[in-house]
Order: C-alpha cells, then sequence, then structure tokens
C-alpha cells in the first residue's frame, strides 16, 4: 500500500523535484545495499579484491548524500513545503544520514577483511557472522521497501526485526568473549570479528531510524525513543507475528 | 493519506477543536446568505483571548465573509443576512439592543488596501477617539494618538511630521497607521482582512512582527491568503472551503500534519 501522493501539486516543477530527490534517495538506498552484500562476501569468502572495492566505493554514495541535501534545502528556501510534502523532506533529509552511515559501516566491512586477510586470518567465527549479516541485510532490504513505498505497517514490522540482531550480536559476542579466554592467541583475531559483528548490528540500527522516518512520513508520527508497543499505538496500526515478540520483549 | 476522511465526506462536520477555554468571540452555527445564495454553512469556531486566529481557504471560500460576521460589517450590504449565535464575552453581537458602531468600536477592522483618511497622521489616528469622545481634553487626545501609533510601530518614523497628510506615507506605513486608528478607539478583538498582501516583504515583516506584539492584549482574527503568513503569526489555524469550516486546529498541528484531505491538498498547493 502506496501513501505516497507526489504527482499532484499545481506546480509541475514542485512535483518533478519532490520525485527527484525521491528517487535519487532510492538510487543512494540501492548502492548502500550493494555496497552491505559486498562487504559481507568479502568478509565470509575472504576475497580481497572484493574488500577493497567495498573500502573504497563510497565516493557515489557520499556524492549523492551531498547533492540530495543540496535538493532538499534548495525546495526548503523555494518551495517552503508543508505538510506531508514537509514531512518528506526532512524524512529524506534524515535517511540519507543514515544511509550515508550504513556506507561507512560497509567500508569497514571492507577494511577489516583486508586486515584480516593480511594476517593470514581466517575465522571459524564466519558462519555466526553470515547469519548475523543475513538478517542484516535483510533487514536493510525491508526498510528500503517500506521507504520506497512509504508504507508504515510494513517499517514497524521491519523496525520489530532489529531486535532479533541486537539479540544475536550478543550472542556472537558472548561466543567471542569465550574465546578470548580459553586462547589469547585468539584476541587479535577474534576482536575483528567483533567489530565486524558490530558493523552489521549498526547497520541494522541505522535502517531501524529509516523505518521511523517513514512511519513519521506516512503517520506524521515521531515514533523515535518509544517502545515498538506505543509506537505502534500512537499510529493505530495493528502488527503482529514478529513485532508482537519484541513487543512482549519491552523491544525500544 | 488513507486515514484521512474521504472526500465524500469532505464538506461534512469540522474536523478539530473549535473551542477554547474562556473564548473572547464565539460563533455557533452561523450561517450566512447573500439573497438567496448560502456563502456560510453552519460555522462555529471560538476565538481565544490574547491569541491569532488564521483563516485561510482559496478565494470564495468565504473566510472573509466570516470575518465580516464578527462586527456586522456584513450588515452594509442589504441583500446579507447572517443567522446563528454570534457572541462577544457572552453578549449577542446581532441583538436588537447592540449598537453597531459601538460594537465596531469593540471589534475594530483592519483592511486589505490601506485606507487612511484624506485628513493628517494625527487626524487619522485621533478620528475614532473623537466620535467616541474617548478624550476630555487636547492633552489627553494627544496621549491616545502617540500611545497609538507607538503601539503600531510607527511613532518614531512620523513624529515629526504629524499633521501632514496621512495618504503621504508609503503603502507599510499607512497600513501601520489604519492599525493605529484601529487601536486607539481601545478594542477588544481587531480583525485583519489580509492586512499585508498590498505590502513589499519588509513591511509584511514589520506588520507581522506588530501583529505578535498586540496579541498581548487583544484577540486577533486574520484572514490571509499567504500561507506562511497563517502559520507565521498565528496560534490556531482555521481551513474554509466553499463556505464551510473544514478544519481548525494547533497552528503548528495544521501546517505539519493536518487531518483533513482538503487542508492538506490546499496547503501543499495540490488539486484539490
Amino acid at each position: 500500500m502506496s501513501d505516497l501522493n507526489l504527482g499532484d501539486h499545481i506546480s509541475h516543477r514542485f512535483n518533478e523535484e519532490l520525485e527527484s530527490i525521491r528517487s535519487k534517495v532510492m538510487t543512494m538506498g540501492g548502492l548502500v545495499e550493494k555496497q552491505v552484500q559486498d562487504g559481507l562476501t568479502a568478509l565470509i569468502d575472504n576475497n580481497r579484491e572484493l574488500a577493497e572495492l567495498v573500502a573504497a566505493s563510497d565516493v557515489k554514495v557520499n556524492g549523492l548524500e551531498v547533492e540530495i541535501d543540496e535538493e532538499c534545502t534548495r525546495i526548503l528556501a523555494k518551495r517552503q513545503p508543508t505538510a506531508s510534502d514537509l514531512r518528506l523532506v526532512v524524512s529524506i533529509i534524515k535517511t540519507i544520514t543514515d544511509l550515508e552511515r550504513i556506507g561507512d559501516e560497509a567500508e569497514k566491512l571492507g577494511r577489516y577483511t583486508l586486515s584480516l586477510n593480511d594476517q593470514g586470518l581466517r575465522s571459524r567465527h564466519y558462519s555466526q557472522l553470515q547469519h548475523l549479516g543475513d538478517h542484516v541485510t535483510r533487514m536493510l532490504r525491508d526498510s528500503l521497501n517500506s521507504f520506497a513505498h512509504m508504507d508504515a505497517e510494513a517499517a514497524l514490522h521491519t523496525i520489530a526485526s532489529d531486535k532479533k540482531i541486537n539479540a544475536e550480536f550478543e550472542s556472537i559476542s558472548r561466543n567471542l568473549i569465550t574465546h578470548m579466554m580459553e586462547d589469547p592467541r585468539e584476541i587479535a583475531n577474534a576482536l575483528r570479528v567483533t567489530w565486524c559483528a558490530r558493523a552489521l548490528e549498526r547497520i541494522g540500527d541505522h535502517s531501524k531510524n529509516i523505518c521511523e522516518y517513514v512511519v513519521f512520513f506516512v503517520k506524521g508520527k515521531d515514533v523515535r525513543h518509544v517502545t515498538l508497543n506505543e509506537a505502534a499505538e500512537s499510529v493505530d496500526i495493528d502488527i503482529s507475528g514478529d513485532a508482537a515478540e519484541a513487543i512482549e520483549d519491552g523491544d525500544k | 493519506m488513507a486515514e484521512k476522511p474521504d472526500m465524500h465526506q469532505a464538506l461534512g462536520e469540522t474536523v478539530g477543536d473549535i473551542f477554547v477555554d474562556n473564548p473572547k468571540m464565539s460563533t455557533r452555527n452561523t450561517n450566512v446568505f447573500y439573497g438567496e445564495k448560502q456563502a456560510i454553512h453552519n460555522v462555529s469556531l471560538d476565538f481565544g483571548k490574547n491569541s491569532v486566529v488564521a483563516l485561510i481557504g482559496p478565494s470564495g471560500c468565504g473566510k472573509s465573509t466570516f470575518l465580516r460576521c464578527l462586527n456586522r460589517m456584513n450588515d452594509t450590504i442589504p441583500i446579507c443576512r447572517v443567522e446563528g449565535d454570534l457572541k462577544l464575552d457572552d453578549e449577542d453581537i446581532y441583538a436588537k439592543d447592540m449598537d453597531p458602531v459601538l460594537l465596531r468600536a469593540r471589534v475594530g477592522m483592519v483592511f486589505q488596501k490601506p485606507n487612511p483618511f484624506p485628513k493628517s497622521i494625527y487626524d487619522n489616528v485621533a478620528y475614532g477617539a473623537r466620535l467616541h469622545g474617548l478624550a476630555r481634553t487636547r492633552a489627553e487626545l494627544d496621549e491616545i494618538v502617540v500611545s497609538s501609533l507607538q503601539r503600531a510601530g510607527l511613532f518614531e518614523e512620523v513624529k515629526d511630521r504629524l499633521q501632514s497628510p496621512g495618504t503621504g506615507l508609503s503603502g507599510g506605513q499607512q497600513q501601520r497607521l489604519c492599525i493605529a486608528r484601529t487601536i486607539a478607539v481601545s478594542p477588544e478583538v481587531i480583525l485583519m482582512d489580509e492586512p499585508a498582501s498590498a505590502l513589499d516583504p519588509i513591511a509584511t515583516a514589520i506588520i507581522e512582527e506588530l501583529i505578535d506584539e498586540l496579541r498581548s492584549k487583544y484577540t486577533i482574527a486574520i484572514v490571509t491568503h499567504s500561507m506562511q503568513q497563517a502559520a507565521r503569526v498565528s496560534q490556531r489555524t482555521a481551513y474554509f472551503h466553499m463556505g464551510r469550516l473544514v478544519e481548525v486546529g494547533e497552528t503548528n498541528q495544521i501546517f505539519t500534519n493536518p487531518q483533513h484531505e482538503l487542508t492538506e491538498n490546499y496547503i501543499t498547493g495540490r488539486f484539490g
């Protein structure tokens, strides 16, 4: 279900301007998603070439961030948007910051892979990372989809999945700590794997933020810093399944 | 937006809270007819003390007609008929014993085009005070003229030429002169019908600043075509469409998250 209604302005140019920033955000989202996937693949497959590519690939993303920011500033100055138009521009300004940071985290995956590779290390914790990475990439994709369709309900469901990612990250951390205690020679390696897991977990957090901006755009309600339950109630959306589990845990 | 009222509900009941605590003016079920044609349908709205209510809407939506009901300016139009309860401090302003001239001293009005009398600056401001016998001595009249010009933010610019004609001032100054003339008779409510639409941005900013200052003393209702102006100067905003009050709410809410589709379409510049 789409709540987007950008094309009905009396001013055609305004329609085009809003459509332009929106489609650029989608492009940026696509680039970032690819970057995260490549970062993960490079890490798991110990693919040096791909890791180098990822580590140096955020130039485009950064460029888009600046470009979209400038366009938003121009729209604010020239059009003085109100109501849903204003919420769209504000959501986009915030979304691109999170996308850019997701790009940074992906870049880190590339760099950690290179440094693990430099030392000829290969961790046995990769399978756990693969699992976490799959969850995170799915969450990122879901959040970008909810943005593309401006679907508040999908966004809330996606927010709920952050809880699982956080739990998985905690479990990996505990696991790695145990390994470090058992075998201090593993510490350097285990730390790098922890950092990778941390980067993935952060990507989950940024994806969650993007979903919160989607809810803000569609419903006009700020659902940051409240429990999922409160968020769902304030925007009058019934969430079940995954979301309900997170509610029981009192997830923030 | 999906959760917003349907278009066919569009012209039904007003969305939002028409009430305020302790209103200065209140209207209930106001209907206005020009001959056979009904221009205002069942509008109920409160005006709070020390606050600015902006009335917005497309041309012909009835916002000016409604504003003019509030001090019986529509009485001057023979075919115009007003129905409903319209009250100023619980007094029925359409009661038989209500003198419209006295009412208009209590509920003053500022128009779109500055309309100073072809008299001196001093006499423009003194006119109402003389008419209503508000000053017993020349000194008292001087005091009223000076303080009104000061409150209208015009005194410093005209203090050396109070005897020059009011029509010799710039547009923005003339409008402030008209505001000074309005407040010289100590009104309780000030109605403004697009007070800045004929002014440049600087003069507009000065008038808007003035409105914000006047709010501490008066109840203000302003009709404006400039959405940004409504957003800047008012605490509550009322959106009119085809003679009906579609939505009213806190200005902050109306401009960020209006509840009615028609309001949304209007303030975002969409085809309704």
